[in-house]
């Protein structure tokens, strides 16, 4: 041992550097759409079945955007975007990202099939397989329709929650999994309008790299346009009800508007004020996806309290 | 001079050890919260080892 290495601590990690192996961020959507898929379902789970299978999820989901750290530490090392995260910043070693997304994959799955029931286990299971596998080794690096794959594990979580509770997939949970699906690439693809020098540098083939910005425009369109009757048909399932569907009605109109603005306009135009549109319809994005689970929730709230 | 002067080190340490211990804590009580809501949920269970069941009695008088 050197002397070097007696004040060599500045790289070692703290329990937070942990944690941001799990993205908590992406697995706050995650806790919440599970625990809406876990609400709305017909049947019941003991409270603490409930809160156990929400945990276990967001673990499974945590563990698996833990290996896609392991796998993608090179590009998230190239990235403006993903270089602080833990592995490219040298905090926590490609290795224990691995032993721990491993690990946790396991635990959750297994947890996930004990506390509830093994059809939610066996989705779990997919769903890490495929954010991990699929996704990041596969899709990723090779396609530009990475993210409109991609996002199917992302729209997973609802569909957990509700088979957890009632053991089978019904089209409530489908119509849930397909608004997630449906609302990934045009999330990603104004990401990347005005993030592209970051994807450029990374090699990673996102539509704005291999087939420009003008065919990323017409697709966020077309997929905005696909997206309203899926968000708008599952108010007419049972767990819709007149808040989510006037609520869906309304912020469809406003993201299809805001995709015909962002189609619209040329590059120049994004430019000269550097990309403001785009950053709106992204920043909305976030906010519409929260707000359709969060319509769910209020219907079925004023359903329990008798008002509807 | 203090010998014991506390590096920034062991407060990250401490940090991540303590943040370990409550996990672990927290599953085991999770656990404990799991296996009672499981076992009450296969409703009442009888247990009689080393006596005999009262039905049994019953049906022999």
């Amino acid at each position: 041992m050197t002397d070097a290495n007696l004040t060599d601590f500045d790289n070692e990690a703290s329990f937070g550097d942990y944690f941001a192996l799990l993205k908590p961020r992406v697995m706050s959507l995650v806790i919440f759409t599970a625990l809406v898929g876990i609400l709305v379902a017909p049947t019941t789970l003991h409270p603490i079945e409930a809160l156990s299978a929400i945990l276990f999820i967001a673990i499974g989901a945590g563990a698996s955007g833990a290996l896609n750290m392991w796998w993608d530490a090179d590009i998230d090392a190239v990235m403006v975007r993903t270089s602080k995260r833990s592995v490219p910043a040298g905090k926590v070693q490609p290795g224990e990202a691995l032993a721990i997304g491993l690990a946790l994959s396991g635990m959750s799955v297994i947890m996930l099939g004990l506390a509830t029931n093994w059809l939610a286990a066996g989705l779990l299971a997919f769903t890490i397989f495929f954010y991990a596998v699929v996704y990041t080794m596969w899709l990723k690096r090779w396609t530009p329709q990475n993210i409109v794959i991609g996002g199917a594990a992302g729209a997973f979580p609802p569909m957990i929650g509700w088979v957890a509770v009632t053991g089978s997939i019904s089209v409530e949970s489908v119509l849930m999994f397909a608004l997630i699906f449906m609302w990934t690439p045009p999330h990603f693809w104004a990401l990347a309008l005005f993030l592209r020098k970051d994807y450029d540098n990374a090699g990673v083939p996102m539509l704005t790299v291999t087939h420009g910005r003008r065919v990323t425009r017409n697709h966020i369109l077309i997929y905005t346009l696909l997206l309203a009757p899926v968000a708008v048909g599952l108010g007419f399932t049972s767990v819709g009800g007149p808040v989510y569907l006037a609520g869906a009605v309304l912020m469809n109109a406003w993201f299809v508007k805001g995709a015909f603005e962002i189609w619209r306009r040329d590059e120049d135009m994004a430019e000269a004020d550097r990309y403001k549109t785009e950053k709106a319809f992204f920043k909305f994005s976030i906010f519409y996806l929260f707000l359709h689970f969060g319509a769910i929730l209020v219907d079925l709230t004023l359903r329990g309290l008798g008002v509807l | 001079m203090a010998l014991k002067a506390e590096h920034e080190i062991h407060k990250r340490r401490f940090s991540r050890n303590m943040g370990v211990g409550l996990a672990l804590v927290g599953f085991a009580a999770l656990m404990f919260g799991l296996s009672v809501v499981k076992v009450q949920s296969i409703g009442a269970v009888q247990g009689f080892d080393h006596v005999l069941r009262p039905e049994l009695l019953e049906k022999s008088k």
